[in-house]
């Protein structure tokens, strides 16, 4: 029996109706068409399907849908200010932090809901808030730069708009 | 050092903001209108005969359009090894019997993967067990069970290299030393599962796929020998591949199976695996077994080597046996080797087949040789950094019948690690030590195994009068970034910015047949035929402006920062803008063509060039758990001309994370039965970000002459290196010898008691 889930997504507000099974991960690909975020292991042990959740990083293959309801919700295609991308978009770009680019989206979205928390982390930060997000190209290190050039850009944009 | 406007930039990738802003559509995205979703039932036995198959109950399921058995199928078998039909092992449904727990049996399409899934649970097969063998040893015994009805004592394929006297090279060694290794299965663990999409077109008869592949020339000939369809009626495109790492050369189940679904319902079909597929149905890096001996002088000169290999193929051929005649090549590097003997076997087993995986061959030969090196070195009182100095290989080395070393950066690297060693690393703590390794890979592959008439790769420029240029080359990015270099190279040679021109890559509808991405050929392969391609057009580009100028034709022209001009006389020149609208305009219209190729002529049999290397590893020991801490990596490569930094770095530290893994923490394990027992990455380690060390990357530059601009690869190479350099890092603190990969902490622990106990025992 299919319930009724109220949500936003990437500021667009959604009435939709799914059966209680169904997981985040599938109305946000196969419902809403946001095909950005990924699916790879389907056991919540390599964090390609994260979204950010009221400014939580979650594993949408490992949660209900109807987990969701009354939340906001932002996903990859919700990062970017229209065509103007998001410093941590253009960091990884920059920084050649990712190759075949499977793992990035949910990549780039625990980079921001740890970014939100923590404007200026450590390295070990980095790798401790990334460690459950696995990548099979790049090797890391370029990714963690980019996170840290990420931090650096976004602090002095907020400078800047301060000044 | 080069006067290059692109080529050794540091250059962005040209699909960044597609992949940082969900964009880039992999086929594992892709929904098609009236779609259906396919899925396998696949064997629950590592080998039983097929009684029979009822599929009436699953065919009687609500939203179940097609359910598909051996019979259904048009009975070709494919494989790579297409020179040699009895390599051709695969069909697209099991018809008489299964090989390995996972083989498929019968397919289903349904409107929805949900009922698609239900419905192979009503498909009632009736299977009669047979006996089943999992060890290559056991394998090639006269007794043992028949994987392939006619191969006999299971072995699949065989290879022999041979120069020199390697009898006399060990009658003249002072020292000979023999060693046995074995190693376990790796997983690709592609993030992207394997995927494809087939639409079949009723009213033409052709057929179209899209296919997370690293191959599609060798897709499109899969389909056409497994469902007997003309090739020009196959059209395969390779969307955004999220990783292949070897994985996705073969023509694999999920397509051959949605290609004949959609043909027998005239509607688009999806089959994606699952991650458990992923690990226990698709090919991974080849279990192999090597007995090594060697033979130095006193001095430390390498005299002789000979090599016996056997290797687990488990249940059909893929890109195996070309693994197992390169593991034979690689044993031969990257020292002069005056003497030098190989016999490899590759066995067919009741498992899931291995194949092809991120530096094939090389890492099971490099762990050997380079392990089996320090020993030596060790026992012959030399240190490991001066035998391999006395012995690397120098350019214009040449292995006799076999291969040519045009250009080698080997030594000059073994000299900047060791300067960088002594500066960096004065302050080693208890328990650390340093691991040293030397390396060499391979520009492509020199052998068509896979019967194509045409050049192993293509390319086309088509200039449009405003100058944008069409470039198709076959080149398949997977993420290691070939899309980027593919501009770069087109436009460095047009004299273009990259933003002039649009790629189409890898569409065999559109783009010149190409043999792929594998064995790090698409710098060397594919970017000579861009290179040939768009200096064909630019030759048109120059007739014109040698018109326009009207100098006597002994002056020299030059094509640069988007200008045609006299070499010698820089201002005197035009626009390349200008020289294409004139160019067209005199070819009465029609855009400016160039096509180019390139195949291999006359570098013998392994590869056109090598690049090589040297790598230093600084390993902390847990004496007390075992557990190995690899801290800091230098590594020196000669990759020829740098393309573009910044895809190097990635793929050197890429494949440095690959390799480690190898070394420490990643095994697919079987059960007896053959059954693989942890697929997933819960069970499955990779390495992870807290797992990385740190890496410096030294350049050793080199030109090569045959590669583009100079390039050779840079894509595999370091895969090897850094488990050897580990275990001879923990070696010289322990004495412990690591003959298997996977140094997980109880093996470490189980070495070190066993070096401590020969210790006391000599002493």
């Amino acid at each position: 029996m299919k319930k009724e889930l109220n949500f936003v997504v990437n500021g667009e507000s959604y009435n939709l109706w799914v059966e209680p099974r169904t997981l985040l991960v599938q109305v946000l690909r196969d419902q809403l068409g946001l095909k950005g975020t990924k699916r790879s292991c389907d056991s919540g042990s390599c964090c390609a399907c994260t979204v950010i959740m009221d400014g939580k990083a979650v594993k949408s293959c490992s949660m209900l849908a109807l987990q969701a309801d009354g939340k906001q919700i932002t996903t990859v295609e919700g990062l970017a200010n229209g065509a103007k991308l998001h410093p941590i978009q253009q960091a990884y770009i920059d920084n050649w932090a990712f190759q075949c680019g499977f793992c990035t989206p949910g990549r780039l979205m625990a980079t921001k809901a740890l970014l939100d928390e923590n404007p200026d982390p450590t390295m070990d930060d980095i790798k401790i808030a990334l460690d459950g997000h696995l990548c099979r190209c790049t090797g890391y290190n370029m990714i963690n730069e980019a996170v840290q050039d990420a931090a650096k850009r976004i602090r002095e944009q907020k400078l800047r708009e301060a000044a | 050092m080069s006067n290059y406007s692109i080529i050794g930039k540091p250059t962005v990738n040209v699909d960044g903001p597609a992949k940082v802003t969900g964009e880039a559509e992999y086929t594992f995205d892709i929904t098609l209108p009236n779609m259906l979703y396919g899925k396998l039932l696949r064997s629950p036995y590592p080998h039983a005969k097929i009684i029979s198959i009822d599929t009436s109950a699953a065919e009687k399921l609500p939203g179940v359009k097609s359910v598909i058995t051996g019979k259904d199928t048009p009975g070709g078998k494919y494989g790579l090894w297409r020179r040699f039909p009895e390599l051709c092992d695969q069909e697209v449904l099991a018809t008489t019997k299964t090989r390995f727990i996972g083989d498929p049996v019968a397919a289903v399409a349904a409107v929805s993967e949900d009922i698609a899934e239900a419905a192979l649970d009503l498909i009632n097969v009736e299977y009669e067990q047979l006996p089943a063998v999992f060890e290559p040893m056991e394998a090639i015994k006269d007794d043992a069970p028949l994987v392939q009805d006619d191969c006999e004592n299971n072995i699949n394929n065989t290879r022999h290299i041979e120069w020199g006297d390697v009898d006399e090279g060990f009658k003249n060694s002072d020292y000979i030393r023999e060693d046995r290794f074995s190693y376990a299965a790796q997983s690709t663990a592609c993030m992207e599962v394997h995927c494809s999409v087939a639409s079949y077109d009723k009213g033409t008869g052709r057929l179209t796929v899209w296919s997370s592949t690293q191959s599609p020339y060798y897709l499109q000939l899969g389909i056409s020998d497994a469902l007997k369809i003309r090739e020009g009626n196959i059209r395969v495109i390779k969307p955004h591949v999220g990783g292949g790492f070897g994985s996705k050369n073969s023509t694999m189940p999920d397509s051959v199976n949605a290609a004949l679904l959609s043909m027998k319902t005239g509607r688009p079909v999806k089959i994606t695996y699952n991650r458990e597929e992923e690990f226990t149905t698709t090919e991974h890096r080849t279990p192999t077994q090597l007995a090594l001996k060697i033979g130095f002088k006193k001095d430390g000169t390498l005299m002789a080597k000979e090599a016996k290999v056997i290797t687990d193929g488990g249940a059909y051929t893929g890109l195996g046996a070309t693994t197992l005649y390169l593991t034979g090549a690689y044993l031969s590097f990257p020292y002069n080797l005056p003497n030098y003997r190989y016999d490899g076997v590759r066995t067919y087993t009741n498992k899931v087949w291995s194949s092809s995986v991120r530096s094939f061959g090389c890492i099971s030969a490099l762990y050997a040789t380079e392990t089996q090196m320090d020993r030596a070195a060790h026992d012959l009182g030399i240190s490991p950094i001066e035998i391999r100095r006395k012995n690397a290989m120098k350019s214009g080395y040449e292995a006799p019948g076999q291969y040519k070393i045009a250009t080698s950066g080997l030594p000059a690297s073994i000299d900047k690690v060791e300067a960088r060693i002594k500066e960096k690393w004065n302050d080693l703590g208890k328990d650390e030590a340093v691991g040293f390794t030397c390396f060499a890979y391979m520009c492509g592959g020199i052998f068509n195994w896979i019967d194509t008439p045409y050049a192993f790769s293509g390319a086309m420029v088509r200039i449009n009068n405003d100058g944008m240029v069409d470039l198709y080359t076959q080149a398949s990015d997977i993420g290691q970034g070939t899309n980027t270099v593919s501009v770069m190279i087109c436009a460095e040679e047009l004299g273009i910015g990259m933003e002039d021109i649009r790629l189409h890559p890898a569409d065999t509808a559109i783009t010149p047949a190409d043999l792929g991405a594998w064995a790090s050929r698409e710098v060397m392969m594919n970017g000579n035929a861009i290179k040939a391609a768009a200096a064909d057009a630019k030759k048109r580009l120059i007739e014109v402006a040698r018109m326009k100028l009207g100098e006597n034709i002994v002056y020299d022209l030059e094509v640069k920062n988007k200008r045609i001009y006299l070499a010698l006389r820089p201002e005197r020149g035009f626009s390349y803008y200008e020289i294409v609208q004139d160019a067209i305009k005199l070819n009465d219209g029609e855009p400016i063509m160039g096509t180019g190729h390139y195949t291999p002529h006359g570098k013998g049999m392994v590869s056109p060039a090598f690049a090589f290397g040297s790598m230093a590893v600084r390993v902390k020991l847990d004496r007390e758990t075992g557990l190995i801490e690899v801290k800091d990596i230098i590594n020196a490569h000669d990759c020829g001309q740098i393309i573009n930094p910044l895809g190097v770095r990635g793929q050197v530290e890429g494949s440095i994370q690959l390799g480690l893994g190898w070394g420490l923490c990643e095994e697919i394990i079987f059960d007896e039965k053959g059954m693989v027992l942890n697929p997933s990455f819960v069970d499955y380690k990779l390495v992870r970000h807290r797992d990385m060390p740190t890496i410096e990357s030294i350049d050793v530059h080199t030109y090569e002459p045959e590669g583009p601009f100079g390039a050779k690869e840079a894509a595999e190479g370091t895969v090897a290196p850094t488990p050897p350099a580990v275990a001879n890092a923990v070696y010289k603190m322990t004495g412990a010898l690591f003959n298997t990969n996977v140094m997980r902490p109880e093996k470490v622990l189980k070495a070190i008691r066993e070096a401590e106990k020969k210790e006391k025992s000599n002493s």
